[in-house]
């Protein structure tokens, strides 16, 4: 948890955002975020974002259900209580998948979505610094971060020349923390100066 | 390369009228912020009433046993597993819009998305209520997990589809819950930002989980959605063709069929698109949201019902050649004699089943039909009536004839708490979809802006101008002089 200070400015379409992205990267500043309204295909790589590994995960919890539900079903039919449906083998795979694929699946699903919100730091009762509220409506927001080595009015100004709008300086929390939407409460004293977008 | 979005004008708009960003979050979440309409009320209220019956027809079945139904020997499996075959059905229209046309990459399902994902869940909770209560001891229901217990240990049996059913269906809730939960996220936080009112913001800051927008977290909701599409589609795929093992791994005349797995998967898609086209009709015109549910939603939606319609009349035939072809007279018989055959007792539902799925859809051929609200309401309800049948068909009149005639039963009709119990799951369903669409944003608000630029009319227009430039001059325009190097 740390409270650091930001330049934040927002564009309206994709078309500018690239732009911006392009030169932000090119002029050596740290973008610390870009909040948008929707996914836009190719933001992650024109901002240097590496690949999620979030489909490798996926791929390991699938085979933790395969491997659970053959293991399982195979330890009860063949070792805790055999039965004999009229002298067929114990160990009779092809009845075994249906259940097999339905666990590999469930395992796979359920295990990369815990997964997903885990990376994301997401869950019900998490509240974040919103840099700017109507990034979940129509407007594509920016957040630089401020360094030791740069200096604010220079970042503001470099954010205008990129055309980006309503250009501000906020000092805000990084992390999350248990909060709620209707509080304006942040993670801890205002006095220190976190303004709220 | 993101300057230019170019999508061929020979496909009509997805998003009507004059629609920035700003304009489709108003127009989606105005039904969320405004007080329910009259109409709003009284479906609701008619569906709690309808929830009630249900839940008294479901006391007296556990309070009186089973035998408040009028199952009986040889009819062991009547209305309910009928409603139980008939709403997990429904529900596969969900996951085939939102998984398999996501791996298609059809822009169109953007729209229908998230409410066809929604009517999917609350399918698949009415379902599952059959077999749950159909057991008589429900207080047992728990047998069916597989635990080490102190009860022998008394396993479950894993080689009956009845528990891959089990399994078949818990999975499918599960990982349709979470797919459309996870799609959900973004937007109640869009509704949550702009929330004005303390609960509002409170509840769907608590819902929304958090959610910021971050250019990360797209990239990982974008893989996350692809891998779960790719998940459920096979997910999609296996719970009917399992559902259809309930049926096709027995030895009862009618049922021991190899074509029930790929029959079973066609009726499901098509039974679910027609209940889809019930809701959606509503909706749109309820919601107000007609610009992004298009007539050429209402229109692709239409094919696929007559397609998977007739897909269905094929299996239809097959089955019954097969049984002749086999020369099995069991199985001839029951195809002969139950069920062809008009006047023996069920004959009626048949050909009831035969004009609604195969004969009915078919007017779907012509454009205009497509195109007609009315016809596509009237035919949505005329699918889900024919739909039913066709469950009652294959379970009732295979088995209301056993082998030996001396066992063959009286005439089945359901008792009042049989026929409530199926009207209270229409109240469970239409309950949680009114709530959700009061609740929820009923269209995915971060796709359809996804799609905007490229597939909205406005922007669509503007597209003409590119498609009279010269090669030359388009090259020259959109490379910024950068020659060859970037021309894809």
């Amino acid at each position: 948890m740390a409270v650091k200070k930001f330049v934040v400015g927002y564009f309206e379409d994709e078309p500018e955002l690239f732009e911006a992205v392009k030169k932000v990267r090119k002029a050596g500043y740290k973008i610390h975020d870009v909040y948008t309204p929707m996914p836009i295909h190719g933001l992650d790589k024109a901002m240097g974002l590496r690949d999620t590994s979030l489909h490798t995960a996926g791929f390991i919890y699938g085979i933790t259900g395969t491997t659970t539900a053959l293991s399982g079903i195979g330890y009860i039919f063949c070792n805790d209580w055999p039965l004999n449906f009229g002298g067929k083998s114990h160990f009779s795979l092809p009845a075994w998948i249906p259940i097999t694929f339905e666990l590999t699946v469930l395992f796979s699903a359920v295990g990369m979505v815990w997964t997903f919100c885990w990376l994301c730091q997401m869950a019900p009762g998490v509240k974040k610094h919103h840099f700017n509220l109507r990034s979940t409506d129509d407007q594509f927001t920016m957040v630089i971060e401020l360094t030791p080595k740069s200096n604010e009015a220079d970042v503001q100004a470099f954010m205008n020349t990129i055309g980006a709008k309503g250009i501000n300086t906020q000092k805000a929390e990084t992390g999350w923390w248990w909060g709620r939407y209707d509080k304006d409460k942040g993670p801890y004293d205002k006095s220190e100066g976190m303004e709220l977008a | 390369m993101a300057s230019i979005r170019y999508e061929s004008q020979v496909r009509p708009p997805l998003v009507e009228g004059q629609k920035g960003y700003h304009e489709v979050t108003e127009d989606i979440i105005r039904p969320i912020e405004a007080s329910p309409s009259r109409g709003w009320w009284t479906g609701f209220i008619v569906a709690l009433c309808l929830l009630t019956f249900g839940i008294i027809s479901v006391y007296h079945e556990v309070v009186y046993g089973v035998g408040q139904w009028n199952l009986n020997r040889t009819v062991g499996w009547g209305w309910d597993i009928t409603n139980f075959v008939w709403w997990v059905g429904i529900g596969h229209a969900g996951t085939l819009i939102s998984a398999i046309l996501l791996l298609f990459r059809q822009g169109w399902r953007t729209g229908v998305n998230r409410a066809a994902e929604a009517m999917t869940i609350f399918a698949v909770m009415c379902a599952g209520q059959f077999p749950i209560w159909h057991m008589g001891r429900v207080w047992m229901a728990f047998f069916v997990m597989p635990y080490p217990n102190t009860r022998g240990p008394v396993w479950v049996n894993f080689n009956s589809p009845l528990l891959w059913d089990v399994f078949a269906i818990s999975t499918y809730f599960t990982v349709s819950l979470l797919f459309w939960y996870t799609g959900l996220l973004p937007d109640l936080a869009a509704v949550r930002d702009r929330a004005k009112l303390k609960w509002r913001k409170f509840f769907y800051g608590l819902t929304s989980f958090g959610w910021t927008g971050s250019a990360k977290h797209w990239q990982r909701h974008e893989a996350l959605a692809l891998v779960l599409a790719g998940l459920s589609t096979p997910l999609v795929l296996s719970v009917h063709t399992i559902v259809s093992f309930d049926f096709a791994t027995s030895v009862i005349p009618g049922w021991h069929t190899t074509i029930f797995p790929p029959y079973f998967v066609a009726g499901a898609i098509f039974s679910g698109f027609a209940m889809v086209q019930t809701l959606l009709l509503v909706t749109r015109k309820v919601l107000k949201l007609e610009e992004y549910i298009t007539l050429e939603h209402i229109e692709v939606m239409n094919k696929v019902i007559v397609l998977t319609g007739s897909i269905v009349g094929i299996a239809y035939l097959t089955e019954l050649f097969i049984s002749w072809y086999s020369q099995n007279p069991f199985e001839g018989w029951a195809f002969a004699q139950n069920r062809v055959n008009i006047f023996s007792p069920y004959g009626w539902s048949y050909y009831l089943m035969m004009g609604c799925n195969v004969l009915s859809p078919q007017i779907f051929w012509f454009r205009k039909m497509r195109r007609n609200l009315t016809v596509t309401m009237f035919m949505s309800i005329i699918v889900n009536i024919g739909m039913w049948f066709e469950r009652f068909v294959i379970i009732v009149t295979s088995i209301y004839r056993d082998y030996i005639p001396s066992s063959w039963t009286t005439y089945y009709r359901p008792t009042i708490w049989e026929v409530g119990f199926y009207l209270g799951t229409f109240g469970l369903f239409f309950t949680c979809y009114f709530l959700f669409s009061k609740f929820f944003p009923v269209i995915a608000i971060a796709e359809i802006k996804h799609i905007l630029k490229k597939s909205g009319e406005v922007y669509k227009e503007k597209m003409d101008g590119i498609e009279n430039e010269s090669l030359e001059a388009f090259a020259a325009e959109h490379t910024h002089g950068h020659e060859t190097a970037h021309a894809h």
